[in-house]
C-alpha cells in the first residue's frame, strides 16, 4: 500500500515529492509516480515529521466522562501528534503493569496515534513508596517515562531512589515540581493579580526550589531528570545553569505558558485555572527563549481534558488544567515561528525529535529521510481561524483557545503511513 | 450605574458619590419617621444567598432591602441542596427560575459572585467573596468616614491587621483611593500580600510610627487560625505589636476616629476601652450599612432606562 | 454664503407660552388664592389668618423653587412667614423600571412637621397625575395633615389618575406628543415656559 504526497515542503524548504510505502519513507523528489498509490495534494504544505507529546493526559480509566484514549488519540492525531505520553493520574492509577498495559492497549485499538503510558513513581502517586517500576518498564508497554504528575515528588529521598531506580533499564523520572507546602490554598500565580484578585498564590520559589534539589540529585546519583512543563523564568535558569554543568536533564514547557499570562484569571472563569498556573509576561519571554536556544527541550502539551461540571464553577472549586493537543503547533507557530524564534527545523526539534528521545521512542521523532518510519504531517501554516471549542474533537471544551484567532492548520497525519488525519479530519 | 457590584475596584468617582450621595439622602429622606419603610422596591425579589455564616451582613442587606419593600429571600447553603453537591451555577439558575431580581451573594470562593453575574440576568451584589472583595463594607466605611470628617479627599487612612486575607482591606484600598483618600497599610509582613507594591498605599510594619498621622485608623479582624499558620508567633505579640490600644489612641490627632469592620476580637486587635470609646464609629457602621445598601440596591434594581 | 442655524431656529421656534414677567404675574396670583383660601379654612381664631397653619412642600426639582417663592411672595403680601419644605418623590414612584433610576433630591420638613396642618404640594407641572400621586404616598409615610391641596404653574391635562389642582397657574391644552417645558431662573437660569412639539429640543 502506497501514498503519495505530491508538492510537500519537507520542513517548510524546497518543494518535493514523497512516496510512503509500507509504513516508510521510500523516495523523496520530484514527480515521483507509483502505480495505485494514493495521491495526496499537498501544495504549498509544510511537512514536518509526526509530533511526540511527553505529557497527555487521556482520563481512562477512569473519567471516561472527560476523555477516552480514542478521543484523545483522535484529537491527537488532528494536532499533528503521531505519538502521545499518557499520564499516570488515571483512576485506578497507572502504577503497575496491569494498568499501563491496558492503556497501551487501548491505544493500539485507536490505532490514530501511538499511545505510551507513563508509569507512576509512586504507589497511588500518594509520594511514600515507590511503585513497581521495574515491572512496568518490562511490560508490552515498556514503559520508560514515570511521573507522578499532578502531584510532585516532594520528599528528597524518594526522589533520589526514583533517579537512581529507573537507570536500570533506561528509565526518566518526569517531575510535577511543586514544593506541596508552598503551595498550600494556591491558585493561580503568587503576585500582583493574585493580590488583587484574593486568589491564594502560586509562587514562582515552589517550582524553582524542587528543579533545583532535583538538579542536584540527579547529577549527584547521573540519573536522567526530566521537568515536566516548566512555568517561569526562574526555572529556566536554573535548567540552564544545570545544562551547563552537565546534569543529565531535560526539560518541557507547555503551549499555555508561551502564549497565556496570569491576565487570564481576571475574569474568574476557571477554563484558566491550570496548574502551574500561568505565569506574568516576563516568564513567558523567558520561556520562549529558552525554548529557542534549547535549555528547554520539547513542547508538552498538559492536555488536560475535564467535564463542564469540574470547569463551570467558582475558581476555587474547579480542577486545574486546560486542553492543548489539538492547538499545540498552532500555539507554537504564533509564539515562536512567525516571531523568529524557531525555524521549522527547530519545530521539529522540538516537538518531535527531542520528546521522542526523551521518552526512547525509536520509531518516532526520526527524520524525513528515505528509509525511516512514514511518521509525518502536513501543515497549512497560512491557515488562520478562530478556535470554536464545540469542533474539538476532545470530549471536553475546556479549551483557553476559545474565539482566539492562531494560525496553521494541521490538513494531514499519518501514522506509519497511513492517514490518520485527511482534509482537516479524522479518518477513523 | 452598573447592573451588578462586584468589587469596589471597579467603581469610579461618580459611581461611588453616587452611592454615597444617594445614602445620605435616603438617610435624611428617613430621619426621624415613624416608619421607616419606603415602597421603592415592591415587587422586586432580592434573594440573599449565603455559603457563608455571615448573620450581620446578611442581617444588614435584608433589612435594607425591606425598607425598600422588597421581597426577600434568604437562602443559607447550610443544610440545603448546595451541601448535597449541587453547583453554584445550578443554584443560581434556580433561584433566578423563581423570579429572584437580584442575588446578594457571599461566598467563600474569591470571584464567585463574578461568575454568578455570567450566569444570571438579573442584578449580583458582592457581600464578601474569599479573600477578594467585600465592596458594601467600604461603601460604609467610606460613608460613615465622610460623615464623621466630612470629607474624603485628602483624608489620611491607616489599615491595619490580616491584609492578606481582608476582603474588606482589598476594598477599601481601591475605593478610598479611587475617592482621593492617601491610605497606608501597616501589618506583619507575613500578613501583606506578595505584589502589595503595585496598590496604591503605603506599607508599612510599624504602628506607632503611622499613628501620629491618621486621621481614620481602620483595624482588621485578626483570626485566631493564623496564629497556628505561622503568620505570627502569638496573640500576645500580635497584640503588643499591632493592637490598638488606649495608650496607642491617645497617639492620634484630636480628631482622629476608630473603625473596625466587625465581628471585633477585643483584646487582640483592638482594646475594649477603645472600641467603646468616642473616637469609635463602629456602631455608626453597623448603622450606616443598611442605608449604604439601600442606596445599592436601589441603584441597581430600580430600574434602568428602557 | 453662510446660513445662521441660529436665526433659523428662531425664526421657527414658538414664542414661549409665558415669559419671565408671565411667570412672576402667576406666582403672585397664586401667593393670594393661597393667602385667601388659607384665611376662609383656617380653624376658628387660627393666628396670622391660619397662615401658620400653611406648609408649602414642593416637589423637586422645580416644585422646590417655586415653594420658596410663593413663601417669599406671601410673606411680602402678609409680613408673615410661611413654612416651606420639599419631599422627594423618587422613592415613591412607580414607573422607575422603566424612566431608570435617578439621583435622589433633598427630602426637608419644616421643624414644626406637618401633622394636623394644611399641605399644600407644589409643581410645575401637572400633567398624568403619578408625580402628585407618589408625593401623597410620601406625606403619608411623614406624618397626617389637616388636609393636603395641590398647587401648579401649569396644568396640561391628559390625566391618568383621578386627581386635580386646587390652584392652577395656566390651564394649556397640550397633545399628547408634546412637551412642556418650564425653566426657572434658579434651576435653569431664566424664567419661561414653553410648548415643544414632538422632536423639538
Amino acid at each position: 500500500m502506497s501514498v503519495i504526497i505530491k508538492g510537500a515542503r519537507p520542513y517548510g524548504e524546497d518543494a518535493a515529492d514523497l512516496l510512503l510505502t509500507d509504513g516508510r519513507i521510500t523516495a523523496i523528489g520530484d514527480r515521483l509516480s507509483s502505480p495505485g498509490a494514493d495521491v495526496v495534494d499537498a501544495t504549498g504544505l509544510v511537512a514536518l515529521p509526526g509530533l511526540v507529546d511527553l505529557h497527555t493526559h487521556l482520563r481512562e480509566p477512569g473519567r471516561e466522562d472527560a476523555e477516552t484514549v480514542e478521543t484523545g488519540s483522535r484529537a491527537a492525531a488532528l494536532g499533528g501528534f503521531t505519538a502521545v505520553h499518557a499520564m499516570a493520574n488515571t483512576d485506578p492509577v497507572a502504577d503497575t503493569a496491569g494498568v499501563v498495559e491496558q492503556v497501551w492497549r487501548l491505544g493500539q485499538e485507536a490505532g490514530l496515534v501511538d499511545v505510551v503510558p507513563v508509569g507512576a513513581v509512586t504507589v497511588g502517586l500518594r509520594g511514600e513508596r515507590l511503585a513497581e517500576l521495574g515491572a512496568m518498564a518490562d511490560s508490552a508497554a515498556r514503559v520508560r517515562v514515570f511521573s507522578d504528575d499532578g502531584h510532585c515528588v516532594a520528599d528528597p529521598a524518594l526522589m533520589r531512589r526514583a533517579l537512581e531506580y529507573v537507570k536500570a533499564f533506561d528509565g526518566v523520572v518526569a517531575q510535577h515540581a511543586e514544593e506541596p507546602r508552598l503551595t498550600v490554598g494556591a491558585q493561580m500565580n503568587e503576585g500582583e493579580r493574585s493580590a488583587r484578585l484574593g486568589l491564594g498564590g502560586w509562587p514562582a520559589a515552589a517550582e524553582e526550589a524542587v528543579i533545583a534539589r532535583d538538579v542536584l540529585l540527579a547529577g549527584h546519583v547521573g540519573a536522567r531528570l526530566h521537568v515536566c512543563h516548566v512555568s517561569t523564568a526562574g526555572s529556566v535558569d536554573i535548567l540552564r545553569w544545570a545544562k551547563s554543568r552537565g546534569v543529565q536533564v531535560t526539560a518541557e514547557v507547555t503551549p499555555h505558558h508561551l502564549l497565556l499570562t496570569d491576565e487570564c484569571a481576571e475574569t474568574y472563569d476557571p477554563v484558566f485555572k491550570v496548574n502551574p498556573p500561568l505565569r506574568t509576561e516576563a516568564d513567558v519571554q523567558a520561556l520562549r527563549e529558552g525554548l529557542a536556544d534549547g535549555t528547554i527541550d520539547a513542547v508538552g502539551t498538559d492536555h488536560a481534558p475535564h467535564a463542564v461540571e469540574d470547569k463551570e464553577s467558582e475558581w476555587a472549586a474547579a480542577r486545574p488544567g486546560m486542553l492543548g493537543l489539538e492547538q499545540a503547533l498552532s500555539v507554537v507557530l504564533e509564539t515562536m515561528v512567525e516571531p523568529g524564534l524557531l525555524d521549522w527545523r527547530g519545530v521539529a526539534d522540538r516537538m518531535s525529535v527531542r520528546p521522542a528521545a526523551i521518552g526512547r521512542l525509536g520509531a518516532h521523532g526520526r527524520p524525513l529521510a528515505v528509509g525511516e518510519p512514514a511518521n509525518l504531517l502536513l501543515l497549512d501554516p497560512t491557515h488562520r481561524a478562530a478556535v470554536d471549542p464545540a469542533a474539538l474533537a476532545s470530549r471536553s471544551r475546556n479549551s483557553p483557545y476559545a474565539g482566539r484567532e492562531l494560525p496553521g492548520r494541521v490538513v494531514a497525519t499519518f501514522l506509519r503511513g497511513t492517514a490518520t488525519v485527511l482534509d482537516g479530519k479524522a479518518t477513523r | 450605574m452598573r447592573k451588578h457590584l462586584l468589587e469596589a475596584g471597579d467603581l469610579d468617582r461618580a459611581d461611588a458619590t453616587l452611592v454615597l450621595d444617594t445614602a445620605a439622602q435616603i438617610e435624611a429622606a428617613l430621619a426621624g419617621r415613624e416608619v421607616k419603610k419606603l415602597p421603592t422596591l415592591r415587587g422586586r425579589t432580592v434573594v440573599n444567598l449565603f455559603f457563608e455564616d455571615s448573620t450581620r451582613t446578611r442581617i444588614s442587606f435584608e433589612l435594607a432591602a425591606k425598607r425598600l419593600s422588597a421581597d426577600v429571600i434568604n437562602f443559607s447553603a447550610k443544610g440545603s441542596s448546595v451541601s448535597k453537591g449541587e453547583s453554584l451555577k445550578d443554584t443560581a439558575l434556580t433561584l433566578e427560575a423563581m423570579g429572584s431580581d437580584a442575588i446578594v451573594v457571599r461566598h467563600p470562593a474569591s470571584g464567585a459572585p463574578h461568575r454568578l453575574a455570567q450566569w444570571v440576568k438579573g442584578s449580583v451584589v458582592n457581600a464578601g467573596d474569599g479573600t477578594h472583595e467585600h465592596p458594601t463594607q467600604a461603601l460604609l466605611d467610606a460613608y460613615t468616614i465622610r460623615q464623621r470628617l466630612g470629607r474624603l479627599d485628602g483624608v489620611r487612612v491607616v489599615l491595619v491587621g490580616d491584609v492578606l486575607h481582608s476582603r474588606v482591606a482589598r476594598s477599601n484600598v481601591w475605593l478610598l483611593h479611587t475617592l482621593g483618600a492617601e491610605v497606608t497599610v501597616v501589618a506583619p509582613p507575613t500578613l501583606l500580600p506578595v505584589g502589595v507594591g503595585s496598590w496604591p498605599v503605603t506599607v508599612g510594619y510599624d504602628l506607632d510610627a503611622a499613628l501620629p498621622k491618621a486621621d481614620v485608623v481602620m483595624m482588621l479582624r485578626v483570626q485566631a487560625e493564623r496564629m497556628n499558620a505561622s503568620f505570627f508567633p502569638s496573640a500576645r505579640e500580635y497584640s503588643r505589636r499591632y493592637g490598638l490600644d488606649a495608650r496607642r489612641m491617645a497617639a492620634l490627632p484630636d480628631d482622629a476616629i476608630v473603625m473596625h469592620p466587625g465581628p471585633m476580637n477585643r483584646g487582640m486587635e483592638i482594646a475594649a476601652e477603645v472600641a467603646d470609646s468616642v473616637r469609635s464609629t463602629i456602631v455608626d457602621q453597623v448603622g450606616n450599612g443598611v442605608t449604604v445598601r439601600m442606596a445599592v440596591l436601589y441603584l441597581l434594581l430600580g430600574g434602568s432606562p428602557s | 454664503m453662510t446660513m445662521s442655524s441660529e436665526l433659523f431656529s428662531d425664526l421657527s421656534a414658538p414664542p414661549p407660552l409665558l415669559t419671565g414677567d408671565d411667570v412672576a404675574r402667576v406666582v403672585d396670583r397664586v401667593a393670594h388664592q393661597l393667602i385667601e383660601r388659607a384665611a376662609s379654612s383656617a380653624p376658628d381664631g387660627a393666628a396670622d389668618g391660619g397662615l401658620a397653619d400653611l406648609v408649602l412642600v414642593g416637589i423637586p426639582t422645580r416644585g422646590a423653587p417655586l415653594a420658596r417663592r410663593l413663601a417669599a411672595r406671601i410673606e411680602a403680601f402678609t409680613g408673615t412667614a410661611v413654612d416651606v419644605g420639599t419631599v422627594d418623590i423618587t422613592l415613591y414612584r412607580d414607573d422607575l423600571r422603566t424612566r431608570g433610576v435617578r439621583a435622589l433630591e433633598e427630602t426637608r420638613l419644616p421643624a414644626a412637621g406637618i401633622d394636623g396642618r394644611l399641605v399644600v404640594l407644589i409643581d410645575d407641572v401637572l400633567f398624568s397625575g403619578r408625580s402628585v400621586r407618589a408625593a401623597l404616598d410620601a406625606l403619608r409615610d411623614l406624618g397626617r395633615p389637616r388636609a393636603v391641596q395641590l398647587a401648579v404653574l401649569v396644568d396640561r391635562g391628559h390625566r391618568e389618575l383621578p386627581i386635580r389642582a386646587d390652584y392652577v397657574g395656566k390651564n394649556v391644552p397640550t397633545s399628547r406628543a408634546q412637551q412642556v417645558r418650564v425653566k426657572l431662573a434658579e434651576v435653569d437660569g431664566v424664567d419661561e415656559v414653553r410648548v415643544l412639539n414632538g422632536g423639538d429640543r
